[in-house]
This record gives C-alpha cells, structure tokens and sequence, in this order.
C-alpha cells in the first residue's frame, strides 16, 4: 500500500500504523477524522468527498516531506477516502512515528492542518435540508495570491 | 489542445470536469479564464480559485501551453 493514499473503499486504520512503525520509533500518533451529523443547527444525511486524485497524492507525499524536514526521524502514512461516507465513517487517517511522543503529536497535528490547505480534496454536505461544497474550512483568506500557505513559487 | 480540469461547485456549474480547450499559442491562466467563461458563461468561485498546471501549484500569469493539464482547484476541504 502507498504510503500516501487517496482511496474509495474504507480505510483499514491498522495498516496505516504499521507503515510507520519501526525499530527507532518510539511514539506513533495517529489522528483519525470521522464523518460529524451536527455541524452548529445544521444535519448532515452523507458526505461525499471529490479529489483531483494524483495530485492530491502529490501534496500529501509532500506533508509528509515538510514533516520529515520540521521533525528529525518522523515517518509518515496518510491515507484520505473518497467517495460516499455515511456519519461516522473514518475519512482521513495520519499516522507519524518519531522518535519522542512530543513529535508525534505536533507532526500529527501539522499534517491535518496542511492537508486542509493544499491538498486538492472538496467535500460536498448533503443536509438534510440541502446540499453543499463546503470551501475553505479554515476561514482564514481567500486565495487571492494564486497559490495556498506555504507553497512557493517557482 | 490544453485540457482543463474543474472539480467540485465548479464542475457542477459547467456540467463538466474535463475539456479540451485549442490554443496557438502559450497562453496565461488570466487568459484562460476568460475563455472558460465565454464557453460556459460565469462561474461563481472561477476568480478565487487556486490553479495547477501539469499538478503542481501556479498562478494566475503562468503560461499554459499545448499538451499542458490546467487544473482549477476551488478552496480545498479535504480532512
């Protein structure tokens, strides 16, 4: 299995793990984001999640590049699911393995963060009372730039 | 021939993901855009979209030329 992945069947969470684990690590932090019913008022029926499929690849292998230059020795597996997901469906794991626990959990955490900011992936919400791309979870600027944090140019 | 990618709410509006688009000559994205819109008239988010080419990151005065994939990319909301 690729060690960064975009897949359309469920996510085997366990095989995410074992990719990062090795005889010098000792900490693997895995975060785990699942399909969430109540968003503020609003109810979600399903999720369905779109990606532009090798370059999503592509962005994801260079989290896990920008991980293994912030955190010495951190190895990283993340896998992103496509497709229909009903709640509570797992749609995206991360596992990283450091060498120390305080680098997993920040690696981990980095790794979530950034895949919301480059990572060509939409997710569309069927509420119950409507449906929706939902654009720029972070809220934090349009792209007026023409390219997203962190991505310089060439 | 470029062939253009949308995705997601710019997909649904012009009721396609991949086309092909002829151009002579190396054109910029702003160009680009412009042709878009005359083929399918507005699309909402086609101005505060993110682009690729060939699926690396760009910007609105790089050149794309013949042979090259131009991807439109509308705010990412993967996670």
């Amino acid at each position: 299995m690729k060690y960064f992945n975009i897949c359309k069947e469920p996510i085997d969470n366990q095989r995410v793990i074992d990719q990062v684990i090795h005889h010098n690590a000792g900490a693997v932090s895995v975060f785990i984001g699942t399909v969430r019913e109540m968003t503020g008022d609003k109810q979600t029926k399903y999720l369905e999640y779109e990606a532009y499929i090798p370059m999503a690849e592509k962005q994801l292998e260079k989290i896990g590049e920008e991980i293994s230059d912030r955190w010495p020795n951190a190895k990283t597996a993340i896998t992103h699911r496509i497709g229909t997901l009903q709640i509570s469906d797992v749609a995206v794991t991360i596992a990283v393995s450091t060498p120390h626990r305080q680098d997993a959990f920040e690696a981990s955490r980095y790794a979530i963060e950034r895949i919301k900011e480059i990572v060509p992936i939409w997710k569309k919400e069927h509420y119950i009372d409507g449906e929706e791309w939902v654009g720029n979870q972070k809220g934090t600027k349009q792209y007026l730039s023409g390219y997203p944090e962190g991505i310089e140019n060439k | 021939m470029v062939r253009i990618l949308l995705f997601a709410g710019l997909a649904q509006q012009a009721g396609t993901q991949d086309i092909s688009i002829n151009v002579n000559t190396p054109i910029s994205i702003i160009e680009m855009k412009k042709k878009l819109q005359e083929k399918f008239g507005h699309l909402n988010g086609l101005d505060n979209c993110l682009t690729a080419i060939n699926e690396e990151y760009a910007n609105e005065s790089s050149m794309v030329k013949a042979g090259d994939t131009l991807a439109f990319i509308p705010p990412v909301s993967g996670g």
